[in-house]
């Protein structure tokens, strides 16, 4: 299985080095100055010779990719010519809350998705389940921007009983990094009340994130529940005198778990990567934000940054989440 | 001298295909949600086309303001309200639904037919060509396919045919991986062999032979794609990428909206509910033909 | 008192098509030691007699309209899900035909047979050799070394290691042994052994009907043995009832009843059974009966 691990992880070097290639090719190829729009309307000729200079941009290709990619090895990712930083450090600075509002998403959605999945399979066509399924229907065409305005203007606006936006109050200092994680340090420094701020903040963005993958993680729980529960092991673990909580609990969960799994997987991408939307309403200082600006002013170097990060990230959760099949499904083990 | 022999007749002169269709359709309609699914979008589809037969301000969808009733709240006269410049949200909003509509439908049918093509291709021929073009395919799926489209549509420029054409290149892979599964999977039957024997072509062997077999899941994959296509339309509307105003988007009108929060609610709420009914409408119309294409869904 | 006795028992079934009446005045009465074979043709009801027993049929498709089943004294059909569920593992054990689809594919063998120990050890710690006021810990412990006992028992080599594997690694023969265990592990004084050697090729039939017959004779234990084959029931029964269409034909002693039938159905499915005499070409189908044909 070490084996597995192992290959898995070395494969994902070439992985991104062919990343960065189509990325850079693809950046290359689109059309955009984007040091014509960094030098701006009253730009010099010499200016913009000098600007180019700088960014490496007035080489051939070929050397401009190689630099690139040596630099990456260095920890030079390039700099953004918009903020006039390494795209490194800008990085640096906004993926830990980005990742604190992916993290606390996926965490709703798991922790609430499949425990609901079960019991609406169990209670067929009870409230619950008709209330549940309703839910889900809801919150997959929801979108996610929506849903956050939505909750904006109920929690904050009206009820005023959370905060309208940002990750901490402006005028009080979050706790000292240690993860960048606001909610996480608070806790390891001992703070509560930092910790309440924290989480108070992250709240409604995490849910805005969170509704539709926990509607499909509860729809294919539920599917693949009434499925195990028509197995013939079921029956013989009741003829046996287990109690329907061990049965449903330990046993079922664990069976129909590989089909959550899948589904688990594909949202990893669109939570990882749509996380712009919900930054944007929540004025939260992430990538998807600092990526978006990018975007917008031709700055490539910190979009190519930005998507390699995003892809190592997803690569990693993907082999986690295989090596989970092979917890759920001991027939599918490296061993 | 010969007798008559009664010969029996077929009642209705129906290929096998026609039949497995219609006896499909007659279980869609068990499920009123998809039924409800169903008129929905026929109801959407309606509204988007004669969209601008049916606005009541025409000229505000083109831009035109009316500053002296800005920010009424819905009455009769505007049914969704007015906003920051005093226009007919609901005027607005219908006139969007033609873009969103239209784009998330474009965005669907070129992802199936350039995913197709390479799927079967890379399916069919195997060897290289598949290592080569299945590489490229992971590579953008590894992508964050919003980062993508949002970075393409916004180096292309504004405008309908650049995002739908940003938003597509990121859809197509997934049909490509699975146009690929299906056709690696059909190849090998008997009948393909068959024709290979008669003399058929690669490419008469896949449109003829394999691609109607294999309609199915990518019909129930586009069918609850067209959603989700939507939905991206707005997400780069919403962050300012792909359309320009005056024309009205649902993302850019939503985004626009978000200024006048709480206060003003319905600017925001009348674009948003569009965009959540319109989706919610291709999932249903989705589901239901999922429910009764997929022979693995059969409860 | 009879261990398991089953007075006028009536079971009908909801479906589409309307309610159908399945078991027709079942009578049946086994005492401790008695290996009952239950025999008859697909859907005479067998199986559903035995899931009455344990009251595994559910009862909004299923109603039963009359009679008692009667364990050691004690109607199961008046008892509540709770005293089922005391009883199932415990005093009832069973086994069903298939062991491909009867053990959990994703959990090690230990894990259940432990699961059901534990289950039976909580009501009644003897079972697993302990007195009462064990903390969950040594209950714990010696539901694992029970289970190893028993698959030890019942015929599986490195009994210590192969409880660690999951059913995938066993084979046929082998998941049946593990089922049997499973069955056994609480004790039980009632065994229901549904078609246990259908799925088995012959040559492992003879020993797993060897295996339940030293088990169950090694503590008197009454035995309901639903196949189809009456070669499993001249094997190890000592009793028999026939069964058809939902109604017992007759019932009583092997050698009373495979010796001298009473019913004509009951000589049918003797002479259906082809011997070595059988000529090619000879064999006796029972073909469309009706019960009132043969009363």
């Amino acid at each position: 299985m070490l084996f597995f691990v192992l290959r898995r992880l070395l494969l994902i070097i070439p992985i991104l080095i062919g990343l960065t290639l189509l990325l850079f090719v693809i950046a290359r190829l689109l059309p955009g100055d984007p040091v014509g729009l960094a030098a701006g309307p009253n730009a010099t000729p010499e200016l913009i010779a000098q600007l180019k200079r700088q960014f490496n941009l007035d080489q051939p290709l070929p050397i401009q990719y190689w630099t690139y990619l040596t630099g990456l090895l260095h920890g030079d990712w390039g700099m953004s010519v918009f903020t006039r930083r390494p795209v490194f450090e800008d990085i640096l600075t906004y993926l830990p809350a980005t990742l604190e509002l992916v993290i606390a998403a996926f965490l709703i959605a798991v922790l609430a998705g499949i425990p609901l999945g079960l019991l609406t399979a169990v209670y067929r066509n009870g409230i619950l389940d008709y209330l549940m399924r309703s839910v889900a229907l809801g919150g997959i065409a929801m979108p996610r921007f929506f849903l956050g305005l939505l909750l904006q203007i109920a929690f904050a606006a009206w009820l005023d009983i959370l905060p309208l936006s940002g990750r901490y109050p402006l005028i009080e200092t979050p706790p000292d990094t240690v993860t960048g994680f606001y909610t996480i340090d608070a806790l390891i420094a001992g703070d509560w009340y930092a910790f309440q701020i924290a989480l108070a903040h992250l709240a409604l963005p995490a849910i805005a994130m969170a509704l539709s993958p926990l509607a499909t993680i509860m729809r294919m729980m539920r599917a693949a529940t009434i499925e195990v529960l028509q197995q013939d092991y079921v029956m013989t673990e009741r003829a046996l005198g287990l109690s329907s909580r061990l049965i449903l609990f330990k046993y079922v969960l664990k069976n129909a778990m590989t089909s959550t799994l899948t589904v688990i997987g594909l949202y990893v991408s669109w939570l990882l990567g749509g996380t712009v939307l919900v930054e944007t309403v929540f004025d939260w200082p992430g990538l998807g934000l600092y990526a978006t600006q990018a975007i917008l002013t031709q700055d490539f170097m910190p979009v190519i940054g930005v998507t390699l990060v995003i892809a190592i990230i997803y690569l990693l959760t993907m082999l986690i989440i295989d090596l989970l099949y092979g917890v759920f499904n001991p027939k599918v083990r490296y061993a | 001298m010969t007798t008559e022999v009664p010969v029996a007749h077929l009642k209705r002169n129906q290929s096998a295909r026609l039949e497995n269709w219609s006896r499909a359709f007659y279980r869609f309609r068990q499920s009123w949600l998809s039924m409800i699914g169903l008129a929905l979008v026929v109801v959407l589809i309606l509204i988007a086309a004669f969209a601008p037969f049916i606005v009541p301000h025409p000229e505000q969808v083109q831009g035109a303001t009316n500053t002296a009733a800005r920010f009424q709240p819905p009455s009769a006269d505007a049914w969704f309200g007015t906003n920051a410049l005093g226009q007919d949200m609901f005027s607005l909003v219908v006139a969007g639904s033609q873009v969103s509509l239209f784009s998330g439908l474009s965005v669907v049918v070129i992802a199936v037919v350039v995913g197709t093509a390479v799927g079967a291709v890379a399916g069919y021929f195997g060897g290289w060509i598949d290592e080569i073009l299945m590489r490229l395919t992971d590579l953008l799926l590894t992508i964050p396919s919003l980062i993508l489209a949002m970075a393409v549509a916004a180096a292309l420029g504004a405008g309908v045919l650049n995002m739908i054409i940003a938003i597509s290149l990121t859809w197509w892979p997934v049909y490509a991986r699975l146009v690929r599964g299906e056709v690696i999977g059909k190849k090998e039957e008997q009948f393909i062999v068959a024709a290979r024997a008669l003399g058929a072509n690669w490419l008469r062997i896949l449109c003829r032979h394999i691609l109607p077999n294999i309609v199915s899941p990518i019909v129930i994959k586009a069918s609850l794609d067209v959603g989700f296509a939507i939905l991206t339309v707005a997400s780069l509307g919403f962050v300012g990428i792909g359309v320009k105003p005056p024309t009205p988007e649902w993302g850019t009108l939503l985004s626009g909206a978000r200024s006048y929060m709480p206060g003003y609610w319905w600017t925001a709420v009348a674009p948003g509910m569009a965009i959540f009914i319109a989706v919610l409408a291709f999932n249903l119309l989705g589901d239901g033909l999922r429910d009764v294409l997929d022979p693995k869904a059969r409860r | 008192m009879a261990l398991l006795e089953i007075r006028n028992l009536n079971l009908s079934m909801k479906s589409y098509e309307g309610e159908t009446q399945i078991l027709h005045g079942i009578d049946l009465k086994i005492e401790r030691g008695e290996i009952w074979g239950m025999v008859g043709e697909t859907g005479s009801g067998k199986s559903l007699t035995g899931l009455s027993i344990s009251q595994l049929i559910p009862t909004p498709p299923g109603r039963y309209l009359a009679g008692s089943i009667e364990f050691e004294g004690r109607d199961l059909l008046k008892t509540t899900e709770r005293e089922m569920r005391a009883l199932r593992g415990r005093h009832i054990g069973m086994i069903f035909q298939d062991p491909t689809t009867n053990l959990n594919p994703v959990f090690r063998v230990g894990t259940q047979l432990v699961d059901v120990a534990l289950h039976a050890g909580n009501a009644d710690p003897t079972v697993l050799g302990l007195g009462a006021g064990a903390s969950r810990r040594t209950l714990r412990q010696a539901a694992r070394e029970k289970a190893v006992e028993m698959l030890d028992k019942v015929g599986i080599p490195k009994a210590s290691e192969r409880i660690d594997d999951y059913p995938h690694q066993f084979s046929g023969g082998m998941r049946q042994r593990v089922l049997i265990a499973l069955a056994m592990i609480g004790k039980p004084d009632l065994l229901i052994a549904d078609e246990p050697t259908t799925a088995l090729d012959v040559s492992v039939q003879a020993q797993i009907l060897r295996l339940i017959y030293d088990l169950v004779t090694e503590r008197s234990i009454g035995v309901l043995l639903i196949t189809h084959n009456l070669g499993v029931v001249a094997q190890i029964c000592s009793h028999v009832a026939v069964m058809f269409r939902g109604r017992i034909l007759e019932s009583g002693t092997v050698a009373d009843v495979l010796k001298r039938p009473s019913h004509a159905y009951t000589q049918a499915l003797l002479n259906s059974v082809p011997t070595t005499h059988t000529r090619r070409g000879e064999l006796k189908g029972l073909g469309g009966l009706s019960p009132e044909s043969l009363a």
